[in-house]
């Protein structure tokens, strides 16, 4: 730490008496590096969640089983996109570009949803994402409507209220499938039984081991724990699987009338470690393919770019 | 003084923190510290709002309403991107 991060009373004071009494930080705040750097990571990896999201997806657009599946799917995949858009932009506020960002994306400083890194075997895993891990991102993204960053906060807003049109249509693609042909319900059982684990992986590490967890919640960065939101996507999930017939994978898996909730069993965290430090099925190929798509399109920026110059010479003479 | 030759800026304020600056209204002024003072004179006089911003209305650049049906065009014909367009079964609807 240099001299200058270092505030005067008054301005750390500040700050502070603004987290007590749940008030927003905005953009022109003074506020610690820490923070700022804090907010930074944690809106990087979620804008790019959204966006490495988009692969697993747009690799079923050419095989959707029917032209309705296929533009609803088109839809959502645009949707990600507008929200790594709203994200990216919330979190250049804090004075850090765009280019940057996925400069650190590229580099593998940043992160991003570790689920992402499993392959979509099949076009039940489709309606699989839809469901889960959108309905396990909107268990997150409601609580962060409230996290203590302004620009976060209402990008989160926007955010959610498209949300629960990914969720509905994952769920209604997964009952088509879950009430079918014998083939169709073995496919859709299958592919709960490979999503379910990296779902509740989710939610990161239990209370006790998450590094970041306890300064976020402090800063009411973060509003609930990763233990209570993973408890609550259990408990509105399990129900949603039990009616449509599909088997939750997961023997521990039973009511507990006492706590009025779902005990469930342990995750497997040793995968989630390999994952999360670049080792899963798909790390390297989603990251190969948000270079080359940046790579590719670089002709139509500069395009747009040399019009640009042209234009404003034009209208300068 | 000509008041018709002084540009035109637009006037927003953020009511409350955490919630996003709204558009109030317009006033002329020399230049932008000048029309931040303005504001504050006459859109903020009864504690309306924690910060202002202006901007030159000649630095918006606005779509038309006449135009919205063209250029805005797939509103109306894609319904499937609304969650109230998936339709399930009651008990799983609290979704």
């Amino acid at each position: 730490m240099t001299e200058n991060t270092t505030p005067p009373d008054s301005r750390l004071a500040d700050f502070e008496e603004k987290i007590a009494n749940d008030q927003r930080i905005e953009p022109k705040d003074w506020m610690p590096d820490a923070f700022r750097k804090t907010v930074l990571r944690q809106m990087s990896q979620h804008a790019h969640s959204e966006v490495i999201g988009m692969q697993p997806e747009g690799n079923w657009i050419t095989r959707a089983p029917t032209l309705y599946r296929k533009v609803v799917l088109l839809a959502k995949i645009q949707d990600e996109g507008g929200h790594g858009l709203y994200l990216y932009s919330a979190a250049e506020t804090l004075g850090t570009s765009r280019d940057e960002m996925v400069q650190a994306l590229h580099d593998g400083k940043a992160k991003y949803a570790s689920i992402f890194n499993y392959p979509s075997l099949t076009w039940a895993d489709i309606g699989m994402i839809g469901w889960l891990v959108d309905g396990a991102a909107i268990v997150n993204q409601v609580s962060l409507q409230r996290t203590s960053y302004g620009p976060y906060a209402r990008a989160m807003i926007r955010i959610c209220k498209e949300e629960s049109f990914h969720q509905r249509q994952g769920y209604e693609a997964t009952m088509a499938l879950a009430l079918g042909s014998a083939e169709q319900k073995a496919m859709v059982q299958d592919s709960l039984d490979r999503w379910w684990w990296p779902s509740l992986m989710m939610f990161g590490p239990h209370d006790s081991d998450s590094a970041h967890s306890g300064q976020s919640m402090q800063w009411k960065l973060k509003r609930e724990s990763n233990d209570v939101l993973r408890q609550r996507f259990v408990d509105q999930t399990v129900p949603q699987a039990e009616f449509i017939g599909l088997k939750i994978p997961d023997p521990d898996l039973k009511w507990n009338e006492e706590r009025g909730s779902y005990d469930f069993g342990e995750i497997d965290w040793d995968e989630f470690m390999h994952v999360i430090s670049g080792n899963g099925p798909c790390n390297r190929q989603r990251l190969q393919h948000h270079i080359r798509a940046q790579q590719d399109g670089q002709w139509v920026r500069d395009a747009m770019h040399a019009y640009e110059l042209k234009r404003q010479a034009r209208d300068a003479a | 003084m000509n008041q018709q030759n002084l540009p035109l800026f637009e006037v927003f304020i953020r009511s409350k923190r955490g919630l996003d600056h709204r558009h109030v209204g317009s006033l002329h002024a020399e230049d932008p510290a000048q029309a931040l003072d303005y504001a504050r004179d006459v859109y903020l006089r009864r504690s309306e709002g924690v910060s202002i911003w202006v901007v030159r209305s000649s630095d918006i650049t606005a779509s038309q309403e006449s135009d919205v049906e063209s250029f805005c065009e797939p509103m109306d014909d894609k319904p499937y991107r609304h969650a109230t367009h998936y339709k399930l079964p009651k008990e799983v609807d609290n979704m």
